[in-house]
């Protein structure tokens, strides 16, 4: 276990690294000088590498990177080229709508996708299991988009539930608003996802079904449930949570266009407004936040799914 | 194996869906029902009729038009990324088994660090660079599916060369060259044809979330999802009318990722004739693979 654990920091550490490094390198060959960009068309060579040097565009890039990291580890990001807004602050403050968003559409998609996988597979020989399996393929294929223009649709336009769009000025000061604000864009991400969890769930309960220790526990005179439940799907769990690491960087994903489409203000949206702007000092921060953040809940997930597998525990002791 | 595709629903359904969308993208060349791009003022949000099928849009476009001409873009984003994601895959594929042993260590290991690098958040980084347009969307989807291509293969690609067969193989005088082409090639090339099928279904809705984001298809290009996004605006008056172009992303979408799936089935070798003869899976399906299955159509 410690050999694994360490195997596995070193491979975040170098992931952080190698994302860092290739966000970093991919925007410093923009086509187009950023000084001139932010000076503007009116400005004149003189002003613009003036702006250069303020803005310490003249250094060599190894040591703009070096700059860039060391401020990470300080939380300093440096300020905004169009702006001239700290960075770091900024970035904080959206993550207190990104977060919860994805949080929210994690139990979305979990309540939304187990319960009606496990379903799905127990009525595999019934019509129900059928309609399940469907639904959750075509639901897998709608763009999110559309997914949450339906609801907006359904609930805030026809019915009048919950708001279209938009978060509280206040943010979280009021709550109510705040939750109330996130459940559609969290529901559509859900939706979604638990549409693909949903189909994992059901082949790994499919494969369970069968299997020689559930059907004997069922013949020894537990009922088939009782044998489901208690020896089937622990095994369905660890296999729904080693999807969940691919599928929660896929919910920070989501949570780009979700913003734009609900008009929320988090990361997603900020990274999609800056790159709009080109403001480079911001677009490479944001991205590395986001990455990291998907490095992250991968590296999490892996140490939990170790920790709780048995098999994988007795192979590497 | 064209048969055995064909033998279940789902493969006839998605050869139907995704032959008619070829179809449509060829018609659409020569000949929709109305220029796709007119817009006309006095006849905005008509319902379906005889002139307009579908309808027409904000700025009176018709619909059906529109949604033909954009059969193209959805074309050429599909087939472009799968061409870029099969040539990267098959370079990574070869760099990481037929190098040295140290670069072949080496490519392991980035591929575990790239293969989380998410689809949207590479195509914003080249749109940050290059500006928006279907070529980064493209690229962007190719690259990525192509690093996925590689690290499945190179699992898949152990596995065969350590099993029964290839051992036999060598020990009776096979070379590495035949058990290359006679063995890992044509064992591995299911999977690399469902990792295709996934990497267009990613592409077509990639480039539906990039166009909505503003950084897909320009405004002169018929787009899927270009169209989503300009309706999206009319949410509160006209909350249905994203339907058509909707469906048909999905459709297609589904079309492809069944496909992937169809052709799993129809080439496992571990399913046995009965199982195919009975059209359906053996009893007890291995849970599938995170690697092979569609987990990435986030965009």
């Amino acid at each position: 276990m410690t050999r694994f654990l360490i195997g596995r920091v070193l491979l975040l550490v170098v992931g952080l690294l190698v994302a860092s490094v290739i966000i970093f390198a991919t925007l410093r060959v923009l086509p187009g000088d950023v000084a001139q960009i932010v000076a503007g068309t009116q400005a004149s060579p003189a002003q613009v590498a003036e702006l250069r040097q303020q803005l310490g565009l003249d250094r060599p890039v190894v040591v703009q990177y070096l700059d860039w990291i060391g401020g990470l580890f300080r939380g300093d990001l440096g300020r905004s080229l169009v702006t001239d807004g700290r960075v770091a602050p900024e970035i904080a403050q959206k993550l207190s709508v990104t977060l919860p968003l994805a949080a929210m559409s994690l139990v979305a998609a979990l309540v939304i996708g187990v319960p009606l996988g496990v379903l799905a597979a127990v009525l595999r020989r019934r019509p129900g299991g059928a309609v399940i399996a469907f639904v959750a393929q075509a639901v897998a294929a709608i763009p999110i988009v559309w997914a949450g223009m339906l609801l907006v649709a359904l609930f805030a336009v026809t019915l009048h539930w919950l708001p279209t769009q938009g978060f509280p000025l206040d943010g979280w000061d009021e709550p109510g608003r705040a939750f109330a604000a996130l459940v559609l864009p969290a529901l559509t991400i859900g939706a979604v996802e638990g549409a693909v969890i949903l189909r994992f769930t059901r082949s790994a309960t499919l494969g369970v079904l069968d299997a020689d220790h559930v059907r004997t526990a069922a013949a020894i005179g537990l009922t088939r449930t009782q044998a489901l439940v208690k020896h089937g799907l622990p095994s369905v769990a660890l296999t729904v949570l080693a999807v969940l690491g691919v599928q929660i960087a896929g919910l920070l994903v989501g949570a780009v266009v979700v913003e734009q489409l609900f008009s929320l203000p988090g990361v997603g949206r900020m990274l999609v407004t800056d790159v709009g702007r080109r403001d480079i000092t911001k677009v490479q921060s944001e991205l590395l936040v986001l990455t990291g953040l998907v490095l992250l809940v991968g590296f999490a997930v892996d140490v939990v799914h170790r920790t709780l597998d048995p098999r994988q525990r007795e192979v590497s002791e | 194996m064209i048969r055995r595709l064909l033998a279940r629903p789902t493969g006839v359904f998605a050869v139907v869906v995704l032959g008619l969308l070829v179809v449509l993208a060829v018609v659409s060349l020569v000949w929709t029902p109305q220029d796709p791009f007119r817009a006309d003022p006095f006849h905005q949000w008509e319902p379906p009729s005889p002139a307009h099928w579908f309808g027409t849009d904000a700025s009176g476009r018709d619909i059906a038009s529109y949604l033909l001409a954009g059969t193209r873009t959805t074309v050429l984003v599909a087939v472009g990324s799968g061409v870029i994601a099969s040539v990267v895959g098959m370079v990574l594929t070869a760099i990481g088994s037929l190098t040295a042993r140290w670069v072949r260590e080496g490519t392991a290991v980035l591929l575990d660090i790239l293969v989380a690098f998410p689809t949207l958040l590479t195509a914003m980084l080249l749109t940050a660079i290059a500006g928006g347009s279907l070529g980064v969307v493209i690229v962007s989807v190719g690259l990525s599916f192509g690093v996925t291509i590689a690290r499945v293969a190179r699992g898949e690609i152990r596995r065969i060369a350590r099993s029964d067969y290839v051992t036999a193989a060598r020990a009776s005088g096979v070379g590495g060259a035949g058990v290359l082409f006679r063995h890992l090639v044509p064992n591995a090339a299911p999977l690399f044809t469902v990792q295709l099928s996934l990497a267009m279904a990613t592409a077509v809705l990639a480039e539906a979330g990039l166009s909505y984001l503003g950084y897909g298809a320009g405004s002169n290009t018929a787009s899927w999802g270009s169209m989503l996004a300009d309706l999206q605006t009319y949410i509160g008056v006209h909350p249905w009318s994203a339907t058509w172009p909707g469906a048909a992303i999905a459709l297609v979408v589904a079309a492809l990722s069944l496909l992937g799936d169809a052709v799993r089935d129809a080439t496992d070798p571990r399913l046995t004739t009965n199982d195919r003869a009975a059209g359906g899976a053996p009893a007890p399906r291995t849970p599938d693979d995170p690697a092979t299955t569609n987990t990435g159509v986030t965009a």
